[in-house]
C-alpha cells in the first residue's frame, strides 16, 4: 500500500492542477459579466452620512464601450438635470442651474460625487480588469454565503492612469461576480475603498449586481449604496447623446 | 503786501462766515488725506506681504502649463528644474515648489487640498519652512497655516492621512505629522494647503527633480532655456492686486469729489455774495487808484486764504487722527484676510510726500480757481456805478 500511495498522489496531480483556477481566466469571466458593450440603466444612489441620514439620488445612464458614458440625475429636485458625460479620460459635467458645462479631469475625477463614497470615476467606469491588472489566486473563502476565489490584483507595470495600484477581490466561484473588493493605495497597506455586491440579478445569461455598496474607508459616514433599478444591455444608443452639445438638451 | 494785509483784515472781519468756510474745507481735507492714506497703507501692506511671503522679491518661474486659477492645469504643471538655476537651487537661494492635488480626512471629513512641496532651507519666501523637519515619529513633516488649522481642527503634533495621485495617476496615501502651525496674513499660502519638504513630495509623486514654480530673490534675466518654464515678474504677479487698488482709489475719488465739491460750493457762494454786497467798497478802492486787476486779485486772495487757513486747521485738527492711524492702524472686525486679502486685521495709514503735497496742491489750486471765477465780473465794473452800488 505504501508503494501505491505516491503513485496515487502523482496520478491525482493533473486533476488537482486542473482544479486550480487561472487568475487571468477569472478576471476574463468577471469582465464578461461586468463590462458591457452598451447599456442603458436607471439606478438609485443612497448616501448615508455619519448621523445616519439618507439622501437618495436617482439617475439614468447610458454607456458605450469602456470609455464613453452619460449619466443624468432625475431626482431630487436640486440635482435634477445634472449630467455627466465621459469621453475617454475627460469628464464633462453640466449643471442646469448654471447652464454651464465644466470639465472635470485629473484629481477632480477622484473626488466625491454629491457627498457620496463614489468618485466621478467610479460613476462612469466600465473598464476591463484584465487590461490593467495582473492577478493571482490567494485562496478561497465564503463571503455572503457564497464560495469565492480570493484574488490579489496588482497594476500592470506598463499601464498608466490607474486609480488603485492593488486590489483584493472575492469572486463568486459560480457566478464570477466580484462580491467584495478592497482597493488599496500604491503602498499596498492603506485601504482606501471597499466595494461590495450585496444583491445580484440575472438578465439573460448574465449575472449582474442589483445592489452595490461603496465605502471610502478614510472618510466618516456609513457608505453609499448603489441600487440598479433597471438595466438593458446591448441597446442602440444614438451617437449624438455622447456629445457636449447634447448635455444642454 | 498791502493787498495781503487788506485781504487778511477782510477775512478776519467776516468772522463766523470765514470760520465756517474754513471748517468745512478743513474737514474735507482731513477726510481726503485720511481716506487716501488708508488706501495707500493698504496697498503698501498688500504689496509687501505678497512680495515677501507669496512671490519672492524677484518674481517667479512658472511651469508653462501652470495657472493658479485653473485647478485643471495642476496635474500636468511640473517639469525638471531649469539648468541655469542649478547653482541657486543647490544653495537654497531660490524656493522650488512642487504643487499636487490631494485629499485629507480631518476628523473623517474628506477635503480636497493642495500639497505643496518646498525646499525647507529656502531664503526667498518669508515662511517658516525651516520647521518642516521630521519629528520623533519619522513621518513626513507638514506645515499648515492658522486658517487651515482653524478650518480642519488640526494642531501641532496631529497626524493626518493624505491621499494623492502619483505621476501615473495611481492613488497613494500616507500619514504626515503637523510639525508647525504658522500665522500668516497671506491666505494663498494658508487656506486648503499643506507644505511638506519637496523631496518627500517628489518621491511620493514619482517626480524627482521637478517643480511647478520657482520663487526668486532677484529678477530673472532673459528667457529660461527650457520652454517648459516662463518667467513671471512682480508686475505680472501683482497685477490683480494693483487693479484692486486702482478700483478702490477710483471709488474713493468719487466720494472725495462730492465732499470737496460741497466745501468749494461754500467758498464760491461766499465769493459771489461778497462781490454783490461789496460793490461800493470796490468802487472806493478803484477811486483810490487800485486797478481792476488788483481788485480781482484782492478778492481772489481773500477766497484763497480760506484754503490756506483750512489746510492749517486741517493739519492741527487732523494730526492726532493721522498719528493714530499710522501707529495703531485701523482694525477691521473679522479681518480682511477672510476676504482673501493679505492684510491681516489692521490697516496702517501711510503718508508719503506725494500724497501730502499732491493732495494739498490740488486742493489749493481748486480753491484759487473757485475764488477767482466769481471775481471776473469785476472786470466789467465801472468805478462810478460801483460807488453808487450798481
Amino acid at each position: 500500500m505504501r508503494y501505491i500511495l505516491p503513485f496515487l498522489i502523482l496520478g491525482a496531480m493533473p486533476a488537482m492542477l486542473m482544479a486550480q483556477p487561472d487568475a487571468a481566466e477569472i478576471l476574463r469571466k468577471i469582465d464578461k459579466q461586468m463590462v458591457t458593450e452598451s447599456a442603458e440603466a436607471t439606478a438609485t444612489m443612497v448616501i448615508t452620512n455619519r448621523r445616519g441620514r439618507e439622501t437618495r439620488i436617482t439617475s439614468r445612464s447610458w454607456s458605450k464601450g469602456e470609455t464613453t458614458s452619460l449619466v443624468e440625475y432625475l431626482s431630487p429636485a436640486r440635482e435634477k438635470g445634472v449630467k455627466m458625460l465621459r469621453l475617454d479620460d475627460v469628464l464633462w459635467m453640466y449643471t442646469p442651474q448654471a447652464d454651464r458645462v465644466i470639465q472635470i479631469s485629473g484629481h477632480m475625477l477622484r473626488q466625491s460625487v454629491s457627498g457620496s463614497d463614489l468618485s466621478y470615476e467610479d460613476m462612469v467606469n466600465n473598464g476591463k480588469l484584465l487590461d490593467v491588472y495582473d492577478a493571482a489566486v490567494v485562496g478561497e473563502e465564503v463571503f455572503m454565503d457564497r464560495l469565492c476565489y480570493v484574488l490579489r490584483l496588482r497594476a500592470k507595470e506598463n499601464v498608466d492612469d490607474i486609480a488603485y495600484a492593488q486590489r483584493k477581490i472575492w469572486v463568486d466561484k459560480s457566478r464570477y461576480l466580484p462580491l467584495k473588493e478592497e482597493r488599496y493605495a500604491k503602498n499596498g497597506t492603506t485601504l482606501l475603498k471597499i466595494f461590495e455586491i450585496r444583491e445580484v440579478m440575472k438578465i439573460g445569461d448574465r449575472w449582474y449586481p442589483k445592489e452595490m455598496y461603496f465605502k471610502d474607508v478614510l472618510a466618516n459616514g456609513q457608505g453609499t449604496r448603489y441600487l440598479v433599478d433597471d438595466i438593458k444591455f446591448n441597446v442602440d444608443i444614438p451617437e449624438y447623446l455622447f456629445t457636449k452639445a447634447a448635455l444642454r438638451e | 503786501m498791502i493787498l495781503l494785509k487788506l485781504a487778511w483784515r477782510n477775512l478776519v472781519g467776516a468772522g463766523l462766515r470765514t470760520w465756517l468756510n474754513v471748517l468745512v474745507l478743513a474737514m474735507a481735507f482731513i477726510l481726503m488725506i485720511w481716506g487716501k492714506s488708508v488706501v495707500d497703507g493698504m496697498a503698501y501692506q498688500l504689496y509687501d506681504a505678497m512680495t515677501n511671503i507669496e512671490f519672492g522679491k524677484g518674481g517667479q518661474l512658472w511651469h508653462s502649463e501652470f495657472d493658479p486659477l485653473d485647478p485643471l492645469t495642476i496635474e500636468d504643471a511640473h517639469a525638471v528644474y531649469p539648468q541655469e538655476l542649478a547653482q541657486h537651487i543647490a544653495t537654497d537661494d531660490v524656493a522650488t515648489i512642487l504643487v499636487r492635488q490631494g485629499t485629507i480626512y480631518p476628523e473623517g471629513r474628506m477635503q480636497t487640498i493642495m500639497i505643496k512641496g518646498i525646499n525647507p532651507g529656502q531664503k526667498v519666501m518669508d515662511l517658516p519652512t525651516d520647521k518642516i523637519v521630521a519629528g520623533s515619529t519619522g513621518l513626513t513633516p507638514a506645515l499648515i497655516g492658522q486658517k487651515m488649522a482653524d478650518k480642519t481642527g488640526l494642531a501641532q503634533g496631529d497626524l493626518l492621512t493624505v491621499r494623492w495621485r502619483d505621476a501615473g495617476g495611481t492613488f497613494d496615501a500616507r500619514d504626515v505629522e503637523i510639525v508647525h502651525v504658522m500665522n500668516t496674513v497671506v491666505q494663498t499660502v494658508d487656506k486648503n494647503q499643506i507644505w511638506i519638504p519637496i523631496l518627500d513630495l517628489q518621491e511620493m509623486s514619482d517626480m524627482a527633480g521637478q517643480a511647478t514654480m520657482i520663487a526668486l530673490n532677484e529678477p530673472f534675466e532673459g528667457t529660461p532655456s527650457s520652454p517648459a518654464w516662463v518667467y513671471r515678474d512682480l508686475d505680472f504677479l501683482l497685477r490683480d492686486t494693483k487693479e484692486l487698488i486702482t478700483a478702490k482709489n477710483a471709488g474713493g475719488n468719487i466720494m472725495y469729489g462730492i465732499l470737496f465739491a460741497i466745501a468749494l460750493l461754500a467758498i464760491f457762494d461766499t465769493q459771489v455774495l461778497s462781490i454783490f454786497r461789496r460793490k461800493k467798497e470796490m468802487g472806493t478802492l478803484m477811486a483810490m487808484g487800485l486797478t481792476r486787476a488788483k481788485v480781482i486779485g484782492l478778492f481772489t486772495l481773500e477766497g484763497s486764504m480760506n484754503g490756506l487757513l483750512a489746510f492749517g486747521t486741517g493739519f492741527i485738527l487732523g494730526s492726532p487722527l493721522f498719528y493714530y492711524m499710522a501707529v495703531h492702524g485701523y482694525t477691521i472686525p473679522g479681518g480682511m484676510d477672510d476676504f482673501g486679502m493679505a492684510l491681516g486685521n489692521t490697516i496702517y495709514a501711510k503718508y508719503g510726500a506725494g500724497l501730502m503735497l499732491g493732495t494739498t496742491s490740488l486742493l489749493f489750486a481748486t480753491v484759487v480757481l473757485v475764488s477767482w471765477l466769481p471775481t471776473r465780473k469785476i472786470s466789467k465794473l465801472t468805478p462810478t456805478d460801483a460807488l453808487r452800488g450798481k
